[in-house]
């Protein structure tokens, strides 16, 4: 029996999110197959097929996958379901919308957000803002698992290639429609993905300000990130947000400024490399969980830091 | 193209648009977001005795918004519901003070999972028949992000996850739901009946006021032993252990943003 990774991807090439959960499904030491769920999205699974430990990929190109809706998603993965111990996809904003629905659909338990795989049943996963970790045992039939996507690495390419499947299920017409993507268009790398990045946090005081987070991030080709209360109060837009109900991150460099450190922040960054953090603030908690600290006042060590990077360039 | 019309005035409803009967709001309680909870020595599970409980937020704003909803006259009567002890009714009043019109508490002991959650759901949501179930996205407990998208399927209801903005379109007698997804917002037309889940720009729940509270006390609030739905509430799923996570090496303080740059680029190596 294989293990299905569902591929979260834009048609021409897999996310990053992806790797990582072909790199979990590694773990369990089974044939893994991934399935393509998309529109023209030939490329995509031609990149899934060079994937080292891939043994299949399933490719379900149809209009309607074209936006992946929750409820295509998942009447076509419980078609596929019976033919798997463990299906698994990240825990991204796409994998967390559809899986739960597969897990109820096929009557058994979703284990959401693993950061471990100890066997076959027994997996470890954050709670409570990741204070604790969990390890949880799993006995249904087929385990649906989410997978977090800073906790595995990536999968690395392979000299062989898979064979590639056309799949023919067909699933009802969505009820609910899509009416439209809003995107922040940006050069800046994707979070999820990024080596670097730099966040700012209420310290930056406005809008304006953070514009100063981003021009340090261009400098170094980072990534911006910010922190729920930067958000709320629309210093930066939503999909920025690092945190327990935001995104989950963990590059190799992680610049704070100005973020004090609110559990719910670091739940989301923590598993970085290597932080810096620079406050004014000797006593926040950020400084507990950073490598580097400055302390003082942003508005000055800012700029600063840009000349210094300006001036070695 | 399609035409939207969101202009309404206070419980005339939206023109056009048959106001929604019934929203039901199930809401968890939940260790307050402010506490940080130890762990047990044994290493079983965190401690959550004598800690200070809340409604989960996410479920604040879920109650809120339906709260908004019934304001703006596109929906009628709100029931809030919790599953869990005694302690629940306390989480349900709040609901009720909020604006929710009446509550049911399933009471039990037992732990259940968000698929033994979302079934018992399904169970209230056939007696009571609601058009819309708003809840929250997570709870900030478990964490989990299971339980609407599950009852959705359970019932083969669409969903609309990690809602920012709910409106009305009533040429088509549907809602317009913006998603906060990665990379952007997404949004979608649901038809009725659905299942939202709320992320956090939503909106920001009311303050509760006094008179909110004495009115809640009057409130219909059912209390109901879950045993008596005979659902079969089995788990496959055991906690064998909770440890705290790993703790980052500590580190150092800086003096200037030079030595930063140094030590990114030839410790860290990173820059």
């Amino acid at each position: 029996m294989a293990v299905l990774v569902v591929a979260e991807h834009d048609n021409v090439g897999l996310k990053l999110s992806t790797l990582t959960t072909i790199s979990a499904a590694s773990q369990l030491k089974k044939p893994i197959t991934v399935l393509i769920a998309g529109y023209q999205c030939q490329r995509a699974a031609e990149q899934a097929a060079k994937i080292k430990g891939i043994s299949k990929v399933l490719v379900a190109d149809e209009l309607y996958y074209q936006q992946p809706l929750a409820e295509t998603m998942a009447a076509l993965v419980q078609q596929l379901a019976t033919n798997y111990t463990h299906i698994l996809t990240p825990a991204t904003s796409y994998g967390k919308n559809f899986m739960p629905r597969v897990a109820a659909l096929l009557d058994v338990e979703q284990i959401s957000d693993i950061c471990a795989i100890i066997d076959e049943q027994i997996f470890k996963r954050p709670i409570y803002a990741g204070n604790a970790i969990a390890t949880i045992q799993c006995l249904a039939p087929i385990k649906v698992i989410t997978v977090r996507i800073t906790g595995f690495g990536l999968a690395e390419a392979s000299d062989q290639v898979a064979v590639i499947e056309k799949l023919n299920l067909k699933v009802a017409e969505p009820t609910v429609k899509f009416i439209e993507f809003a995107t922040n268009p940006t050069a800046r790398p994707e979070l999820a993905g990024a080596q670097i990045i730099i966040a700012g946090g209420r310290g930056l005081q406005s809008a304006e300000n953070f514009k100063l987070i981003e021009q340090l991030a261009d400098k170094l080709g980072a990534a911006v990130g910010a922190t729920r209360a930067a958000v709320d109060a629309s210093f930066a837009p939503n999909d920025y947000q690092i945190g327990q109900t935001g995104k989950v991150v963990a590059p190799e460099l992680y610049i704070a400024v100005g973020i004090s450190g609110a559990i719910q922040h670091i739940a989301g960054m923590k598993d970085s490399k290597v932080i810096v953090a620079i406050n004014k603030d000797p006593d926040a908690p950020i400084f507990k969980i950073a490598d580097y600290g400055l302390v003082g006042d942003l508005f000055k060590l800012l700029p600063e830091l840009e000349q210094i990077l300006d001036n070695e360039s | 193209m399609y035409l939207l019309y969101n202009c309404y005035t206070q419980n005339q409803g939206i023109i056009g648009f048959k106001s929604i009967m019934k929203i039901l709001v199930p809401v968890k309680r939940v260790v307050d977001h402010s506490v940080r909870v130890p762990i047990k020595a044994d290493l079983t599970d965190v401690e959550t005795a004598n800690a200070k409980m809340s409604m989960n937020p996410f479920d604040e704003i879920a109650v809120e918004a339906a709260v908004r909803l019934k304001e703006q006259g596109i929906a009628q009567e709100i029931m809030v519901i919790s599953i869990g002890n005694e302690g629940c009714q306390e989480t349900i009043r709040y609901g009720l003070a909020l604006g929710a019109d009446s509550g049911i508490l399933l009471e039990t002991e037992q732990t259940l999972s968000p698929l033994n959650i979302a079934k018992i759901l399904k169970q209230v949501v056939l007696e009571e028949q609601p058009q819309l179930v708003i809840l929250g996205k997570q709870a900030i407990d478990d964490d989990c992000n299971q339980t609407g998208q599950m009852l959705a399927a359970l019932l083969d209801w669409p969903q609309a996850t990690f809602a920012s903005k709910i409106t009305v379109n009533a040429v088509q007698q549907k809602l317009e739901v913006v998603r906060e997804v990665d990379g952007g917002l997404e949004t979608l037309l649901l038809p009725l009946p659905a299942v939202i889940t709320t992320d956090l720009r939503l909106n920001k729940p009311r303050y509760i006021t006094l008179p909110n509270i004495m009115q809640a006390k009057r409130k219909p609030l059912i209390n109901r032993p879950l045993a008596s739905m005979n659902l079969n509430l089995s788990s496959t799923l055991s906690q064998l252990q909770v440890e705290p996570p790993k703790e980052r090496k500590p580190g150092i303080l800086l003096d200037s943003v030079a030595e930063l740059v140094d030590k990114l680029k030839h410790e860290a190596k990173v820059i």
